[in-house]
């Protein structure tokens, strides 16, 4: 036996002070890596500390008074991470988060290792790791907003996923102080989720206004989990959220608790009118104030992330007996820029770059919507990698909405590894391919794809989660302006 | 221009659609356009009825299980209809979840045993893991053997019976079953296979011989395709082939 094992089975010890020996050598580690310039400071930590301590989000959450707020979904988890992560220091929580780290266990636990003196986790959980985190976090608050088709190659079928949280959501139950649970409503499959449970607060959009035609190619829950029969929706708003019924009457949409009851949409952003329960009344169980939320988000994929991260705070208070604040709360929320990748902008000399993530069909669904609220003629760069990151399988770029697009097309570059499935996917879906250009090579498909842009234009970008690191970095390189034009001439 | 019109059925398209099935439909309905060729397409649902010999071409594809489940217990109706389609020469393509439902059984994980269409001679029994990534095959059809590549995504192990054969040999990924090196199966025109991608728009050597069956069947006789560019195809098949062999 070597050394280390000798420490990991002293650290897994219960001698007093292992888990402080624990933590020392798990934070030593990163702060080697990073210091060896390897990286690593979000997730290596994490990584040592559960090999010492297997149960060590658990005996670290242990010391958060309030316990955690966790949040998951196939869409806006990060984006309402960050919007809770602004919000509830508004009401007074000392958070510790892993917003700008990784949504897996190690990275839960890397974060807790540097709690310092918080009371509160607040944690973005990714979908298939919500059981490790759920289950040791001790949350006051679960937020599930949504599940859609995406990376099947990675997480299997969404139906594996639905079963997996039911069954996090029983543990929960059973579990002496269950958390409230923050559902929402017009996911006919999270709906189900919180069928026949007391501790649930429902939120949604009751504003139809924004409603599409009909179901996207790429709706995913179009059948009653208990029946199977096709469901019927008066109001389609994201992939297959909405208002939906099934005609055999043993599903309906529950009617949300805190709702987005009016929503003006702007291409840079939007007004959320969000009706809520008014704690001081006797019913608590249906809306009664109003509160009206300006923010820069786009879209009405960020009207849901608004709304969810308002009810969890509603709901936060309510388990802690807090204030909730939701005046700063609110104003905190509308002042929260996009995250990472998520509609930011930037600036390339006398040109605008906006990188809007493509994740998975119904995300990228969105950005199509979003991109077309832009007045003028587009200039679009779709950048497709099939790395671990991305999902390995392209597939879904065909169950992706990109027709509407076509009649606004100025100028279209297609790059990534894969910028030639991309070609077929537009040569197939009947586009114009002469405004088409593929270049592979991310560097070049971001010069190309600029040269087109007028002076003061926006590029739209939509990049697969490592070809969004790969633009970045050229950005980051060329210190976001410099010399872009004289590199390609 | 010719005035010639190819008859697809699409079988339940809004259950069996998981792994970008609208794809392969799009390059039926592109690859013909470009010639001049039109495309007729029924979709057939849960409780429709498929008329007898009104299509040329008939399409399943791949759903998640729960779809698969309800779809399968419907489609044991049309068993005949499509059995009878197949014998007199009609193309039939059955992708995912559609070469299990071809077959003759499927026993799901939980041993559930679904009744198949009968239209291959194949049963498939649900594996304990999944098989998963890029999928390069040699195809032979038509006495003509072509690399054909995708990706897989699959629990079911399928194994042939003697009425059909292999659509293919393994050259990188796991096939029917991970065991026998067989991908595929092919009896008369009707075709199973894991290979989604999609299949066609990065393989039109494939598409363009189910085209020409789908034709056949029409007019009674073969009907010559005009040649196309297959500049984009071929750029996307050896990015693809390229991917599968390296390790990942």
């Amino acid at each position: 036996m070597d050394w280390g094992d000798r420490l990991g089975r002293l650290c897994r010890s219960t001698l007093p002070g292992m888990k402080k020996l624990a933590r020392y050598i798990a934070l030593g580690a990163g702060w080697l890596s990073r210091k060896l310039g390897r990286g690593g400071g979000t997730t290596l930590p994490g990584v040592v500390m559960l090999k010492l301590r297997p149960k060590a989000v658990a005996e670290l959450s242990a010391d958060l008074s309030h316990g955690t707020v966790l949040v998951s979904a196939t869409n806006g988890k990060t984006t309402t991470t960050r919007l809770l992560g602004a919000a509830l220091p508004a009401a007074g929580y000392r958070l510790v988060t892993n917003a700008e780290g990784s949504n897996l266990e190690r990275g839960v636990a890397t974060a807790l290792l540097k709690a310092g003196d918080a009371d509160l986790g607040l944690f973005e959980v990714d979908e298939a790791a919500l059981g490790a985190v759920a289950r040791a976090g001790r949350p006051a608050v679960v937020v599930l907003m949504n599940l859609f088709r995406d990376q099947l190659d990675r997480y299997g079928e969404l139906e594996t996923l639905v079963d997996l949280w039911k069954g996090i959501l029983d543990d929960l139950d059973a579990q002496s102080e269950p958390p409230a649970l923050v559902l929402n409503a017009d996911d006919p499959n999270i709906a189900a989720l919180g069928q026949g449970r007391k501790n649930v607060v429902w939120f949604g959009i009751d504003d139809t206004t924004h409603a599409i035609s009909a179901l996207e190619h790429a709706a995913d829950a179009t059948t009653c989990r208990l029946c199977g029969t096709e469901l019927e929706h008066s109001a389609v708003l994201v992939g297959h959220l909405g208002h939906w019924t099934c005609p055999t009457g043993d599903a309906i949409r529950p009617e949300p608790m805190v709702a987005a009851s009016v929503i003006e949409l702007a291409p840079a952003g939007q007004t959320v009118t969000v009706a809520y329960p008014d704690a001081s009344g006797s019913d608590i169980t249906s809306p009664a104030a109003e509160i009206s939320i300006t923010s820069p988000l786009p879209g009405l994929h960020n009207a849901y992330n608004i709304v969810a991260a308002f009810a969890a705070s509603w709901a936060l208070a309510q388990r802690t007996g807090r204030a909730q604040q939701p005046h700063a709360v609110a104003d905190r929320i509308g002042a929260t820029a996009p995250a990472f990748g998520r509609g930011e902008t930037i600036a390339v000399r006398d040109k605008t770059v906006r990188l809007l993530l493509a994740k998975n069909p119904t995300g990228v669904n969105q950005n199509v919507r979003t991109v077309l609220t832009e007045p003028s003629q587009l200039h679009v760069l779709i950048l497709l990698n099939d790395r671990t990151a991305d999902g390995q399988d392209i597939s879904w770029i065909w169950d992706v909405d990109w027709e509407p697009l076509q009649p606004r097309l100025a100028s279209l570059t297609l790059g990534g590894d894969r910028a030639w499935d991309l070609a077929l996917r537009f040569r197939y879906g009947g586009f114009d391919m002469d405004v088409v250009t593929i270049e592979p090579d991310p560097a070049k498909a971001l010069d190309t794809a600029l040269s087109s842009v007028p002076i003061d234009g926006t590029l739209h970008t939509l990049p697969t989660y490592t070809a969004m690191l790969d633009v970045r970095s050229v950005l980051t390189k060329r210190g976001h302006t410099g010399e872009y034009w004289s590199e390609e001439s | 221009m010719s005035s010639h019109t190819v008859r697809l059925c699409h079988l339940y398209p809004d259950m069996m659609n998981i792994y970008a099935d609208r794809g392969n439909i799009a390059v039926f309905r592109q690859r013909l356009a470009w010639r001049g060729i039109g495309l007729e397409i029924t979709e057939v649902g849960l409780g429709d009825t498929i008329e007898t010999d009104a299509h040329d071409l008939y399409y399943l594809g791949g759903g998640q299980d729960r779809d698969q489940n309800l779809v399968a217990t419907d489609l044991v109706r049309h068993g005949s209809a499509l059995c009878a389609a197949a014998e007199a020469g009609a193309a039939q393509l059955y992708v995912c979840g559609g070469i299990q439902l071809a077959g003759h059984s499927y026993v799901t994980a939980d041993g559930t045993e679904l009744d198949g269409a009968g239209v291959l001679d194949l049963t498939t029994e649900a594996g304990d893991s999944r098989l998963i990534g890029d999928l390069v095959i040699d195809a032979t059809l038509s006495g003509e053997t072509q690399r054909v590549v995708g990706y897989e995504n699959h629990v079911g192990r399928t194994r042939l019976g003697s009425g059909c054969v292999p659509l293919g040999r393994i050259v990188n990924g796991n096939g029917n079953n991970g065991e026998d090196h067989t991908e595929g199966a092919v009896s008369n025109h009707a075709i199973g296979t894991y290979l989604h991608g999609p299949l066609l728009p990065k393989n039109p050597w494939l598409a363009d011989l189910v085209l020409g069956w789908a034709l056949e069947h029409r007019y009674g006789q073969p009907v010559p395709l005009d040649p196309l560019d297959n500049k984009l195809e071929h750029k996307a098949h050896e990015t693809a082939v390229a991917r599968a062999n390296r390790k990942r």
